[in-house]
């Protein structure tokens, strides 16, 4: 990254790439039967001095294997476990691959890492990629010996014959290989899985070295020569427009170059209005910015407060809801026959991803040409932002994926590289826009709060027989072909299928919505980050209404059908089978009912599906007299399919995801007042340190033989209900508003 | 502007900058010492420890102006080829996720191990509360201490 020609040499690459797409050549391939990709497998350029059997391998004459990472890392460990699946497949010791980071390509298909899908669309295809490429390399060997190819077997980065242990390094083999036909994917033979020497294991992550050596590496460490240093602010209020500033006096600031006003658009998740200033070094930057007056039209948004949201939450929650997301049976009558009924409300805050390295986004537009480096999780999602916004065709656009310092869905917006792109398209140097952390608290797209307003019914023998629930939830102005309509925040509709909707004979679903100019987006496992705290914390209070043991209950709401499907909506069919068997596995690892806890400690279960994968979860804590919370152990039961990749990355995500989920449930926090995010950093929003982590965290892989899916999110929901019912085991006290700290947890 | 002379990982380094700059952006933007992380800018997160005379201390938080003879050590000199106890574990337990704040979580480490060999996990929480991680890898950090210790007493044994 700090390569002092990379603008220069990454514009002629460009040039060539596109002078290439032009003349008909096919720069890479993709086999894929899950996305839009090409189909095929690109023929090997003729004497080339590298095997090249399609756009993710190559392999030198040195013998060096480089596979391309297409996938963005933003701490999920997909650099790392993807070119894993393609190394097991190609045979080739793990010393000899070296990773490089593709930049933004259609010839590597989809490149976004959200939605836990990475591993599900890529895994099949990439163990195809692998073995296509290791059976050209043994019939290469082969020809040459002039032996049968059955005689011959790929093994540690070399073809050996069985018969006369000879041996050839695939380095060897790089131009006999390159000559020959590629075979068509879909019919080579993978492995059998119980040969694998790669997948399964644990394997350290490939950036390991530099990120503790501190080499650059993150989008933040771009450095360019001639680069300029730039801060863009933005209306404090939501939708605010800039009606004037005081840029001549910040232009005559030392240090400063320039300063802009950029008019934007009214989209709320677009490109902001505000003022850049441009300097010699981020410090002259954000130093002059404190001398910045900027007089702001407001807008319509000024007077929200989160005081007024909570309102007219409360007067909706006694009005019919807008829409019915789901109807079985007669709610009403139930609740009124039912033996025991609990009513209760649940609510969670606004709050921001706080990835920790904050957006940026480095840019340079140069003879029509915008080039961008830019720690992503959507790189597509950048250049048709910029292209939409900014005019400048798709395909004069270039954009280098970094290595980002966290995502948890941040990263799938593009306002910050839609921001750089602006600023560059001034500047005509290449410059480097960085957020502030104040910036990046205030000007999130914000996982939606949301109210639930709930009533449920136990009959006679203790089983669930009425469930309603009136969510009411957050709503951004879209506009869209000239058309505005109110469109709930990422994660802030439910589903008419989420549990236990389709399991109760008497259920109504209903959701409103309050519109807000709060921008909301994707939130680490969107929806599912809150919706099974709020549903697996209301099934607890109806177990104990019922008088019945919470996991005993929950098996006894699952029931005995192996699938249940779903009603088409988000149409996702529930594995039942697959849910009770976790939720056994992990009562039985946690010894679930088997030991008697004194007053003040107790064990909670929750489970949860969500991306693909199922996870109980058992989390067993302390609560001193005082209301100190210390979460002792945690038991996590996942099932994600056949194969896990890296053990060692999917462990570090399933803590990661158990810790994640406790600091979210006990700290973070925004409010609102006079439109206007109140809290600016870490001292005002604290995030979970290290001595509020659970000292044990037990991860239990069930395997079975589901398809392989991913793991960056799915461990995270049902960690809060887990310990909030443990919390009501240890103390009696019911915990149903995040944060933690809005409830008296004192006890004794 | 004025001129400082600062000692940088050993070396005798000159810059020019703002007499207010923190030692961070004159880090990053000025000598290209990309290690060192910005995370707050009000000294939370830990993202950007450095060591003054071997001291943990927040570079955000450090004006230039007042840094004067005082050796700094960023994550690039603490040892050249990487081979420090601390990043030896790291790399070992492989500890990092997105890996942005590991630098200042293993600054900080680095002096807690040079005054406390063998320390607690007690110890450990207390020294690193500093220190923020956003993935919540705060066990394997703890392990990787705890391994750096045994990888240290090690290395002293063999060198005997």
């Amino acid at each position: 990254m700090n390569a002092p020609d990379l603008a220069s040499a990454g514009r002629r690459n460009f040039l060539r790439q596109s002078a290439a797409a032009g003349g008909g050549l096919v720069l890479g391939f993709y086999l894929n039967g899950t996305t839009q990709a090409v189909e095929r497998l690109e023929k090997p350029v003729a004497g080339g001095a590298e095997f090249k059997p399609n756009a993710f391998i190559r392999i030198g004459r040195d013998g060096v294997v480089t596979l391309v990472s297409k996938q963005p890392e933003i701490g999920q460990g997909i650099k790392t476990s993807l070119p894993t699946v393609i190394a097991e497949e190609l045979e080739v010791s793990w010393k000899d691959v070296r990773i490089v980071q593709g930049d933004l390509d259609p010839a590597y298909g989809r490149q976004s890492a959200g939605g836990s899908t990475s591993t599900p669309t890529n895994y099949e295809d990439f163990r195809r990629l692998g073995a296509a490429a290791r059976l050209m390399l043994v019939e290469a060997a082969a020809r040459s010996w002039k032996v049968p190819v059955g005689e011959c077997f790929a093994a540690d980065s070399a073809v050996h014959h069985r018969p006369t242990k000879r041996k050839l390094g695939y380095g060897q083999l790089v131009d006999a290989a390159a000559a020959l036909p590629v075979p068509d994917p879909k019919n080579v033979q993978v492995k059998d899985p119980k040969d694998f020497k790669l997948l399964g294991k644990r394997i350290g992550g490939v950036d390991n070295h530099q990120i503790v050596t501190g080499r650059p590496l993150f989008g933040i460490d771009t450095q360019l020569p001639g680069m300029l240093y730039a801060v863009y602010e933005k209306s404090p209020v939501f939708g605010g427009k800039v009606r004037s500033a005081n840029l001549d006096a910040i232009k005559a600031l030392p240090g400063v170059k320039d300063a802009f006003v950029i008019a934007g658009t009214d989209e709320l998740r677009g490109l902001l209005p505000g003022v850049a200033i441009v300097a010699e070094s981020t410090w002259a930057a954000w130093s002059a910015r404190k001398q910045l007056q900027v007089d702001w039209d407001e807008g319509r948004f000024a007077n929200q407060s989160w005081s007024g949201f909570v309102s007219d939450a409360q007067r909706l929650s006694k009005q019919a809801g807008a829409t019915v997301l789901r109807q079985d049976g007669d709610v009403g009558a139930a609740l009124a026959g039912a033996a025991k009924t609990v009513e209760a409300a649940y609510s969670y805050p606004f709050i921001s991803h706080a990835s920790f390295e904050p957006q940026n986004c480095t840019a340079y537009y140069k003879d029509g040409v915008l080039e961008l480096w830019a720690p992503t999780q959507n790189p597509a999602a950048g250049q048709e932002l910029v292209t939409a916004t900014l005019g400048i065709p798709k395909d004069r656009i270039v954009l280098h994926i970094t290595r980002s310092g966290g995502g948890f869905g941040r990263r799938l917006s593009a306002d910050y590289i839609v921001e750089a792109a602006a600023i560059a398209q001034r500047v005509q140097a290449p410059v480097k826009l960085t957020w502030t952390r104040e910036d990046d608290l205030r000007h999130d797209h914000f996982r939606p709060a949301g109210f639930h307003f709930l009533r449920g019914g136990v009959d006679a023998q203790g089983r669930l027989v009425a469930w309603h629930n009136h969510f009411v939830t957050f709503a951004n102005p879209v506009t869209r072909d000239g058309k505005t309509s109110l469109v709930p925040g990422s994660g802030g509709s439910l589903s008419g299928d989420e549990f236990p909707g389709r399991w109760v004979a008497n259920c109504l679903l209903e959701q409103s919505a309050i519109e807000c100019g709060v921008p909301m987006g994707p939130w680490r496992a969107p929806g599912s980050c809150v919706f099974a705290w709020v549903f697996h914390s209301f099934i607890d209070e109806l177990a104990h209404a019922a008088g019945r043991d919470p996991l005993e209950f929950r098996l006894d709401i699952l029931g005995d059908k192996a699938i249940v499907a779903g009603s088409g909506e988000r149409g996702t069919p529930y594995d039942v089978s697959r849910m009770r068997r976790v939720l056994l596995h992990v009562a039985d690892k946690a010894g679930w009912g088997k030991r008697k806890f004194p007053k003040g400690q107790g064990q909670g279960i929750a489970f949860h599906f969500s991306h693909r994968g199922y996870i109980a979860q058992v989390a067993e804590v302390t609560v001193t007299k005082d209301g100190t919370l210390k979460v002792d152990r945690v038991v996590v039961a996942t099932d994600i399919g056949a194969q896990i990749v890296n053990l060692s990355g999917a462990e570090n995500q399933v803590e990661g995801s158990v810790v994640d989920g406790l600091g979210t449930l006990m700290f973070p926090e925004l409010t609102i007042e006079r439109g206007r995010i109140v809290q600016g950093n870490f001292n005002e929003y604290p995030l979970i340190r290290m001595s509020d982590a659970p000292p044990k965290i037990e991860v239990h892989f069930v395997k079975t033989d589901y398809p392989v899916t991913g793991l960056g999110e799915p461990a995270l929901p049902p960690l809060a209900p887990a310990v909030c019912n443990a919390i009501f085991a240890a103390t009696g006290k019911r915990v149903r508003q995040f944060p933690l700290a809005r409830t008296d947890l004192r006890w004794g | 502007m004025s001129k400082y002379i600062l000692s940088i990982n050993g070396h005798s380094r000159s810059v020019e900058a703002a007499p207010e700059t923190p030692l961070l952006w004159v880090l990053r933007d000025s000598l290209s010492l990309l290690g060192t992380k910005y995370g707050c800018g009000i000294g939370q997160c830990g993202a950007c420890t450095i060591h003054l005379n071997g001291v943990p201390a927040r570079a955000c938080m450090t004006p230039v102006s007042t840094v004067g003879r005082k050796q700094v050590t960023t994550i690039e000199g603490l040892d050249p080829q990487g081979e420090h106890p601390l990043q030896r574990a790291w790399k070992e337990l492989d500890v990092p996720q997105c890996g942005y704040c590991q630098a200042g979580q293993i600054m900080t480490a680095a002096v807690l191990l040079k005054e406390n060999p063998r320390p607690s996990d007690e110890d450990i929480d207390g020294a690193m509360a500093g220190n923020l991680c956003r993935c919540g890898t705060y066990l394997r950090i703890r392990k990787g201490i705890h391994r750096a210790a045994e990888l240290a007493a090690a290395d002293k044994k063999a060198r005997k």
